[in-house]
C-alpha cells in the first residue's frame, strides 16, 4: 500500500513538473517566431531574450522531470520524442501568436499566471522545486512587466492598437481558463506543493485587473470555455509546433547534435 | 555579423572640408594614432565613408539575423536551441549598436533603414544564400564568422572612436560563434554518414561564398590612398583572403572535410596556401540584388516593417496621451 502511494505521488509530481517545463518550452517556442521579425531591433532582442529565459526554465524542469524518472530520459528526450498528447502544456502556450497584439496580450497573461506559480512555489514542499522557482520568478517579473506595458501602450495608443489589442484579448482570453479549473493534479499534490487554484486566482487577477484598468479596457467575464492541455488534450497547432521542433531528431534518429 | 568591403572608394567631398589646414591637422592626428570621436572636426568624405561602412555593416547584421534564425524553431537540441537564440540575439544586438554609433556621425537610423528597404544600401553578399540544413548552421558559425572575424579585428584598430570600440566587443562575441560553429560540426562529423554528408554538402554550398566575402581582388578594388590615411580601413582584401584561407584549411582537416577548391596546396615558397580563382561573376551578381535570397531577405524585412507600422504610431500616441494627463494631473 504505501508503495502505491508513493508511486502515485510521483506519477502526479512528474506530471506537474512536466505541465510546466511543457508550457515554458512551447510559449519559448512560440515566442521565438519573433526572432528578426518584431515591429522594430529592441523588441527582436526583447523577445529572443524571453524565448531564451523559457527555453532556460523548461530545461530546469525537464531535467528535474529525468531525476524523478530515475533518468531513463534526458531533457532532449522529452521535447523532441514525446507526441502531442503526451505533451502537458496549457493551450495558451501553443496558440498561434497573430498580429502583435496578440502575442503580447498572450504574453501578458501567461507570464502573469506564471509569476503566481512560481511565488507560490517558493513555500513548496520541494527544494528542487523551489530553487527553479526562484530563479525563474526574478526572469518572470521582467516579462510581466514588458508585456504589461506594451499591452497598455497598445490599448491606450492609436484606435488601430486598440482594436488589435481588443481583437487579441477576445481571442486569447477564454484560455485563461485552463489556469484556474478543477485540477486534481494540484489536489493530489497539495501537501508538496501548498498551492491552491483559488489562490492563484485571487492574485493572478489582482495583477491583471491593474494592468487592465492601467490600458482602459475592462476586464471580460469569466468564460465557459473547456480547455484540457494539461491533461494531453490540445489544440490543432500543437501538432505542427512539434512536427517542425522535433523534425531533425525524428528524421535521424540518434544522431549527434 | 559582417561587413564586406564593397566600398569603390571614399566619397567625394561636396566642398565643406576644403580647409586644408583642418584637413592636414586631421590627417596628422590620425597617423598619430589619435581617435577621432564624433565632435571632432572630420572630413566630409571621412564622414560620408564611414556612414557608408558602418550602416552596412548594420545591415548585415539584422538580414543576418534571418538564415540562422530560420533554424531556432528546428534545432535538434535543446542546449543548441539555446545557443543559436543566443547567438542570432547577439547579431541584433549588434546592428543595433551599430546603427547607434552610426547615428554619432548625424544620420538617423531609420532614414539608413529605409535605404535598406528600398535597396539603396548594401549589405554582406553572404546572407543572400540560402540556409538548407542544419549543418548550414554550423558552417555559418564556422566558415562565415570566422571570415568575419578576420575582417573585424583589423576595425578594432580604425580612427574612428565608436566604430572602433564597437567593435571590440562585437569581435568577443563572433569568437565565441565561430567555435561555436566548428564544436556543432565536429559533432555531427563524429556522428553517422547522412550527418557527415550533411556537413560535406553545406561546406560544398558555403566555401566560396564565403571566400568573396572580403570582397574584390586589390587590383580591382578602388582603394584610395585616404582609406588608408583616414585609418579606415588598415587591411587589403586580398590579405584578409589569404589570412583567412591560411587559418581555415587546417581546421578542415581537423574536421575531416574537403575543401571544394582543387587548387587550394601549401606552396613553401610563399609561406601561404595557393588557392584556385574565385567566380567574381557571381560575386557581383550577387552584390547587385540576384543571388539566390536578395529579394526574400529583403521582402521579409520589408513586411516586418509594414506590418510593425501600427505598433510604432500607438508608441507615439500613447507617450502623447501620457503627457496630457501629466499635464493636466
Amino acid at each position: 500500500m504505501t508503495i502505491a502511494r508513493e508511486e502515485t505521488y510521483d506519477a502526479h509530481l512528474l506530471s506537474f513538473v512536466l505541465r510546466l517545463a511543457d508550457s515554458a518550452l512551447i510559449a519559448s517556442q512560440r515566442m521565438a517566431e519573433w526572432c528578426g521579425v518584431a515591429p522594430m531591433l529592441e523588441e527582436d532582442i526583447a523577445l529572443s531574450n524571453v524565448a531564451l529565459d523559457l527555453l532556460g526554465q523548461s530545461r530546469h524542469l525537464f531535467t528535474y522531470a529525468s531525476d524523478l524518472e530515475g533518468g531513463s530520459r534526458s531533457e532532449d528526450d522529452f521535447a523532441f520524442l514525446r507526441d502531442p498528447h503526451e505533451y502537458l502544456n496549457y493551450i495558451i502556450a501553443e496558440l498561434p501568436n497573430g498580429d502583435f497584439a496578440q502575442s503580447c496580450t498572450k504574453s501578458f497573461l501567461f507570464s502573469s499566471f506564471a509569476k503566481t506559480v512560481w511565488s507560490s512555489l517558493l513555500d513548496a514542499n520541494d527544494s528542487r522545486l523551489r530553487d527553479i522557482a526562484a530563479k525563474s520568478l526574478k526572469e518572470t517579473n521582467y516579462h510581466v512587466e514588458h508585456f504589461s506595458s506594451w499591452f497598455i501602450r497598445l490599448g491606450d495608443g492609436t484606435d488601430t492598437s486598440r482594436q488589435k489589442i481588443l481583437e487579441g484579448l477576445d481571442y486569447v482570453w477564454p484560455y485563461t481558463n485552463e489556469f484556474f479549473d478543477d485540477d486534481s493534479i494540484l489536489i493530489s499534490l497539495e501537501g508538496v506543493l501548498k498551492m491552491k487554484t483559488n489562490t492563484l486566482w485571487t492574485k493572478w487577477i489582482e495583477g491583471v485587473t491593474n494592468v487592465f484598468a492601467s490600458a482602459r479596457i475592462d476586464l471580460p467575464s469569466t468564460p465557459d470555455f473547456i480547455c484540457s492541455g494539461k491533461y494531453g488534450i490540445h489544440s490543432e497547432h500543437l501538432g505542427h509546433i512539434l512536427a517542425e521542433m522535433q523534425y531533425l531528431q525524428r528524421a535521424y534518429p540518434g544522431g549527434r547534435w | 555579423m559582417y561587413n564586406q568591403s564593397l566600398d569603390k572608394g571614399p566619397l567625394k567631398d561636396d566642398g565643406r572640408d576644403q580647409d586644408e589646414d583642418r584637413r592636414i591637422e586631421f590627417e596628422h592626428n590620425v597617423l598619430a594614432g589619435y581617435t577621432v570621436e564624433p565632435k571632432d572636426w572630420m572630413p566630409e568624405g571621412y564622414r560620408k565613408t564611414l556612414i557608408r561602412q558602418m550602416s552596412q555593416h548594420a545591415h548585415s547584421e539584422v538580414i543576418g539575423m534571418l538564415p540562422e534564425g530560420d533554424w531556432i524553431l528546428r534545432a535538434p537540441t535543446l542546449k543548441r536551441k539555446a545557443i543559436l537564440l543566443a547567438k542570432v540575439q547577439d547579431e541584433g544586438g549588434h546592428g543595433l549598436y551599430l546603427y547607434s554609433a552610426t547615428e554619432t556621425l548625424g544620420v538617423s537610423r531609420d532614414l539608413l533603414y529605409e535605404d535598406l528597404l528600398h535597396g539603396r544600401a548594401k549589405y554582406s553578399s553572404i546572407f543572400n544564400y540560402p540556409t538548407l540544413s542544419w549543418a548550414d548552421v554550423g558552417v555559418i558559425g564556422w566558415l562565415v564568422d570566422g571570415a568575419a572575424i578576420m575582417n573585424q579585428i583589423p576595425l578594432t584598430q580604425c580612427s574612428y572612436g565608436p566604430y572602433a570600440r564597437a567593435m571590440v566587443r562585437i569581435c568577443k562575441e563572433e569568437s565565441f560563434h565561430q567555435r561555436q560553429g566548428f564544436e556543432l560540426l565536429n559533432e555531427m562529423m563524429n556522428g553517422s554518414e547522412k550527418q557527415k554528408e550533411m556537413v560535406q554538402n553545406s561546406v560544398n554550398r558555403w566555401w566560396w561564398p564565403t571566400v568573396m566575402m572580403f570582397g574584390p581582388e586589390d587590383k580591382d578594388s578602388v582603394h584610395s590612398k585616404e582609406s588608408r590615411t583616414w585609418g579606415i580601413k588598415r587591411v587589403t582584401n586580398d590579405e584578409l583572403r589569404q589570412n583567412f584561407i591560411d587559418v581555415t584549411v587546417p581546421q578542415a582537416e581537423i574536421l575531416g572535410v574537403d575543401l571544394p577548391d582543387p587548387d587550394i596546396r601549401w606552396n613553401e615558397e610563399r609561406g601561404h596556401y595557393d588557392f584556385g580563382e574565385v567566380d567574381w561573376t557571381e560575386f557581383w551578381r550577387v552584390v547587385s540584388g540576384h543571388g539566390p535570397c536578395n529579394r526574400d531577405r529583403i521582402e521579409a524585412k520589408r513586411k516586418a516593417w509594414e506590418e510593425g507600422v501600427w505598433v510604432r504610431e500607438a508608441i507615439m500616441a500613447h507617450a502623447l496621451n501620457e503627457k496630457v494627463v501629466d499635464r493636466h494631473g
